[in-house]
């Protein structure tokens, strides 16, 4: 059976009762017939008044005719025209009745554009209480790692120890292979230019300079932000979803000393002596291609103790013990803030990555600048 | 002799943001009773019971306790009051890290000076009380969802509490366990003299154990009937009411509201 094409017309019936009419096939594969433009047919009735809408001359239709009849009557009813429905005498008459009983809800104000001077003012706003909230954070963690101290606290020991297993030894491995590489990466960078000038032992310098002072630190950093600061905000999410944090609050005990400290001090503890052992591994990666350019491991080390000082360690150990804070802070304060809902999680643990990392690039520049001032 | 309230709620405006969730809510609990906060989806039942509980502070109005009023406490009074509270959440609200055992004890650890063999000797009662000694070593993860429900009662009675709360205790349960958990809860309640604060729209649960209760609506936004619920059945004078009681529907779905206004 061939399909008649669908159709509509607006026009006044046998009584001068103004109708719209619908007729012909409606489904998929038929194209919408361009005469029903709705708001043009809207715009004709002129003066607004009442229309009826007939469906008599329907053959087959699927939901887009039901669609299209909603929106008319939307359509109708949102500027005041009173739209009479004609029975049509099928499962059609039911499905629109269905559809209609509820009122579409009056849509809220769109925010106006992100350029509009409201918008702006909204979202400096925005950032101000985040700040404020970073800060109120930052604060009562401290409080919370300083009551930890206290005998009566409620960090459990077994806590620390455990979250001290995972962010320290448990983080070797990589820790391992990104340092060596960036070690090597680091000589290879300098031996290119080093060599023009037949002063390929500096690599050496080069190395352990870069490693102690930046890329020990600086690495580590981002691979336990990744590795240690999404898990915690992940963690801590995953509990705020499952109730579990206002158990905690109810029980009396502090989310704060109960799960923020003890992630924070074992991050604080764990990550310096990592950096110690990255540091160790990247000048280990600087001998293998330093050996590969004809230095002896001999004059590499001995040009690595001529040039190496505590100042460079001291500046590597204090910048890995900030980057730490600021990890655990992201992380945990991510997962504090997280909405109660898988999907929260997920957020949490990226917002957790990116601002640990802008934390950490920050941080590094600025702490660059001071010990620049103080001559370290 | 008319007994003092237990808790009392006076002129609760709840509120997101600017988004009201409820307002101008009243009522009493007295020692004893089961009450229960019940309404349609949405309506506040559990944002209520966070108020109540003082996880979240609202907007106005006050909850008092024994007639003192739980916002204007300090931290410290505020850790007494909670001593005397047995709490069990929408979801169990187990901590995922800790065994079973663990989860009982840790209250008992917070709020008491018993020593260690003394704690596990209640922890094994308390989980005996709920049918899970036994499972002392398990993580929550490794027993099912009714099981689960009834160690987060077991750690909510670890205390001996005055009062118990519970957050829909019957979700995504089978009509079977369901009904187990409302004998336990009934049992626990008969057997201690605690009184019982519950959000739940479950009407098996409601008819079987309620003695008191409230109606929030969430179109008027605001608590539109007060009783106990077998004489709301029939006698409310709000049809919302009765038709909620007799799971009736109306074809005006009307309970999709979201606006906004302000606590005024």
């Amino acid at each position: 059976m061939d399909a008649t094409a669908p159709d509509c017309a607006l026009r006044p019936d046998a009584k001068g009762q103004l109708t719209l009419y619908l007729s012909g096939d409606w489904t998929e594969g038929q194209s919408t017939p361009t005469s029903c433009r709705l708001p043009d047919m809207l715009a004709e009735i002129e003066p607004p008044g009442p229309v009826a809408l007939d469906l008599s001359g329907i053959g087959e239709w699927d939901s887009e005719l039901p669609a299209f009849c909603l929106r008319w009557i939307n359509l109708c009813s949102s500027r005041g025209i009173d739209c009479e429905r004609r029975r049509h005498g099928s499962s059609l008459d039911d499905l629109l009745d269905l559809a209609t009983v509820t009122p579409p809800r009056q849509e809220r104000p769109r925010n106006a554009g992100w350029l509009s001077v409201a918008a702006m003012k909204r979202n400096l706003h925005e950032i101000g209480e985040q700040v404020q909230k970073s800060l109120a954070f930052v604060g009562d963690a401290a409080v919370a790692c300083a009551t930890c101290m206290m005998p009566d606290s409620s960090m459990r020991w077994s806590d620390l120890k455990l979250y001290c297993a995972q962010a320290g030894p448990g983080a070797l491995p990589i820790i391992t292979l990104t340092s060596i590489l960036v070690g090597m990466i680091l000589a290879y960078l300098g031996a290119v230019q080093l060599q023009e000038f037949g002063a390929e032992i500096y690599v050496a310098d080069l190395v352990g300079i870069g490693m102690l002072r930046e890329m020990g630190a600086l690495m580590t950093a981002v691979v336990m932000a990744g590795r240690t600061g999404a898990a915690y905000a992940a963690q801590i999410g995953t509990m705020q979803s499952n109730d579990e944090i206002d158990a905690l609050t109810t029980l009396g005990l502090s989310p704060m000393e109960f799960l923020v400290a003890p992630r924070l001090l074992a991050l604080a503890l764990m990550m310096p002596l990592l950096t110690v052992y990255a540091n160790v591994l990247g000048m280990l990666g600087g001998a293998i291609v330093a050996g590969g350019m004809g230095i002896s491991p001999l004059a590499y080390l001995s040009e690595l103790v001529t040039v190496l000082s505590p100042g460079h360690f001291i500046v590597g150990l204090s910048k890995s013990l900030l980057f730490a804070v600021l990890i655990a802070i992201a992380g945990c304060r991510a997962g504090m803030s997280a909405s109660r809902s898988s999907a929260g999680v997920g957020d949490a643990t990226t917002e957790a990555v990116v601002t640990a990392v802008v934390y950490l690039i920050v941080a590094d520049a600025g702490m660059n600048i001071l010990f620049q001032q103080v001559g370290l | 002799m008319i007994q003092e309230p237990v808790i009392e709620v006076h002129g609760l405006c709840m509120a997101y943001d600017s988004t009201v969730v409820q307002r101008d809510l009243d009522f009493a609990v007295f020692p004893g009773d089961i009450f229960v906060i019940m309404g349609g989806s949405g309506c506040g039942k559990s944002t209520l019971l966070r108020h109540l509980l003082g996880l979240k502070t609202p907007a106005a109005g006050d909850v008092l306790y024994h007639g003192r009023s739980l916002m204007s406490a300090s931290a410290a009074q505020r850790r007494v009051m909670r001593r005397s509270w047995g709490i069990t959440y929408q979801s169990g609200g187990l901590f995922s890290a800790m065994s079973l055992a663990e989860n009982v004890a840790l209250p008992l650890r917070q709020y008491t000076r018993y020593d260690a063999d003394a704690i596990d000797d209640i922890v094994a009662y308390k989980l005996a009380l709920v049918g899970l000694d036994g499972f002392q070593e398990y993580m929550p993860e490794e027993i099912s969802g009714g099981m689960r429900k009834r160690a987060a009662l077991a750690r909510a009675i670890a205390l001996d509490p005055e009062i118990l709360f519970f957050d829909e205790p019957s979700a995504g349960l089978d009509p079977v366990s369901s009904r187990r958990l409302d004998d336990l809860i009934l049992q626990i309640k008969e057997s201690t003299g605690a009184t019982v604060v519950m959000v739940t729209h479950e009407l098996p649960s409601i008819f079987a154990i309620a003695t008191n209760s409230v109606y929030l609506d969430a179109e008027t936004r605001t608590m539109i009937d007060y009783g106990d619920p077998r004489w709301l059945r029939t006698h409310s004078e709000q049809p919302v009411v009765r038709q909620f009681l007799n799971r009736e529907a109306d074809v005006r779905r009307s309970s999709d509201v979201v606006g906004e206004s302000d606590c005024e």
